[in-house]
């Protein structure tokens, strides 16, 4: 497929490594933001082909990973409500919330439905005008623009029964918090989606105020060996700066379009995070004009304070402090089977990788 | 989650295509992009075309991958 294969060129990738290896002196601990990137790092082996002083630490950018457990049991106590269809993205469906999970649920026979887009939720609420639809915006500033589209439809539309509970996030301020965790990086590859997006500016506080190098990086294993080697020169050279890799999708002021109508939809919020906890302006709330889509706003619950498994560390995995064979669930009670951490649930996150590329 | 495929846009009818991921049809929405024609490549991310593909900064990407990998085989 084009735009694909040219990057997955198997004697251009042992060449690349080998001017990795060639440049490469000391140690560099470098975060992947992403869980796409976690995901392309471990199912291409590049850990094998780089050399033993390049750490590559998982970080926050799996949005199903970040997912707090509050967000899953309201889901959950939706569900349970009368003619009321939750139509997510299969990723949700395994999380595990403080008491149940939305598979729990349709096991026991609630009527949850996957959808790919946020459309199909739109159409499912037009054509069952007696059932209300409960859509769950979860993702980052990749996805939360399609949202703000399918919002504005519905609105256009003047459909009753249509609701989003919104979880989308914002993807800088969880890299400040761990800049400004002491967990020691030498340099971020930021997520290339969210930036096709976003574009590559709203990263330039990382060099400006943390000194920490960041690139933005495609997903094939080319663009993630040339983003290694752009921060391993980076570091040699003292110069921390946003650089773009992926610039076949990337430009520095991003999609203008799709932020236009993000902002005419959402405004930021403070967001908790697994892992985090509270962010500030780290969240995307719907507005008050669009507060009869609100989830939240048109059916509020009482829902009771959310009970997370105590041996469970997706926290400080989530972090970069720690890795999933330091977790004493890990293969054991945790497997994507049988999940207990969200990092074990997504197919992007941590644990899942490592348990299935390790 | 944030996953994106690069798609070709064979047909576009108002403000929906038919894209081609490697000769499977899809649906997407072009609500986030203007000026899309038939034949651009699109990433198509959860029903929509989020951003165009830059064939010429797509290429400009591989000289220099070829130009770095060259400069390993000199070294």
């Amino acid at each position: 497929m084009r735009f694909i294969e040219e990057y997955r060129n198997g004697d251009l990738i042992g060449r690349l490594a080998e001017t990795i290896r060639k440049t490469a002196a000391g140690n560099y601990d470098f975060m992947e933001v992403c869980g796409g990137h976690t995901a392309a790092i471990r199912r291409f082996g590049l850990t094998s082909i780089l050399p033993p002083g390049i750490n590559l630490i998982s970080g926050p950018g799996c949005p199903v990973c970040v997912t707090s457990i509050d967000f899953i049991d309201r889901l959950v106590a939706y569900s349970r409500l009368h003619d009321t269809v939750i139509a997510t993205f299969g990723d949700l469906l395994r999380v595990p919330g403080s008491q149940s999970s939305l598979e729990s649920e349709r096991s026991a026979g609630a009527d949850i439905r996957i959808v790919f887009s946020g459309f199909e939720a739109l159409r499912m609420a037009e054509s069952e005008p007696l059932k209300t639809v409960i859509f769950p915006g979860i993702g980052f500033e990749t996805t939360a623009p399609g949202t703000a589209v399918v919002i504005k439809q519905a609105a256009a539309m003047r459909l009753k029964n249509f609701l989003v509970l919104s979880a989308h996030k914002v993807m800088p301020p969880a890299m400040e918090v761990v800049a400004g965790d002491g967990a020691n990086i030498d340099g971020f590859i930021c997520p290339g989606h969210v930036a096709s997006v976003t574009g590559s500016d709203p990263y330039r506080f990382l060099p400006e105020k943390y000194k920490i190098g960041c690139v933005v990086s495609g997903f094939e294993p080319l663009d993630l060996l040339q983003s290694v080697l752009m921060l391993v020169n980076q570091k040699n050279c003292r110069k921390p700066l946003v650089e773009i890799q992926y610039s076949r999708a990337v430009t520095p002021e991003g999609n203008t379009k799709a932020q236009r109508l993000l902002c005419e939809v959402f405004e930021s919020c403070n967001a908790t995070w697994r892992g985090f906890g509270t962010i500030p302006g780290s969240g995307l709330k719907i507005r008050d004009l669009f507060a009869s889509f609100d989830a939240e706003a048109v059916i509020p619950l009482d829902l009771k304070s959310p009970a997370e498994n105590i041996s469970c560390i997706c926290g400080e995995i989530l972090r970069g402090i720690k890795k999933p064979c330091d977790c004493m669930l890990f293969r054991n009670a945790c497997t994507p089977d049988n999940p207990v951490g969200a990092c074990m649930v997504s197919s992007e996150g941590s644990c899942n990788t490592f348990f299935r590329f390790s | 989650m944030c996953l994106s495929i690069p798609a070709r846009i064979v047909k576009i009818d108002g403000t929906t295509a038919d894209v081609s991921v490697g000769g499977a049809l899809f649906k997407a929405g072009l609500q986030l992009l203007d000026d899309v024609k038939e034949g651009d490549y699109v990433l198509l991310h959860a029903g929509f075309a989020i951003q165009k593909v830059s064939e010429k900064d797509a290429q400009e990407t591989l000289d220099i991958l070829n130009e770095l990998c060259n400069d390993s085989g000199r070294a």
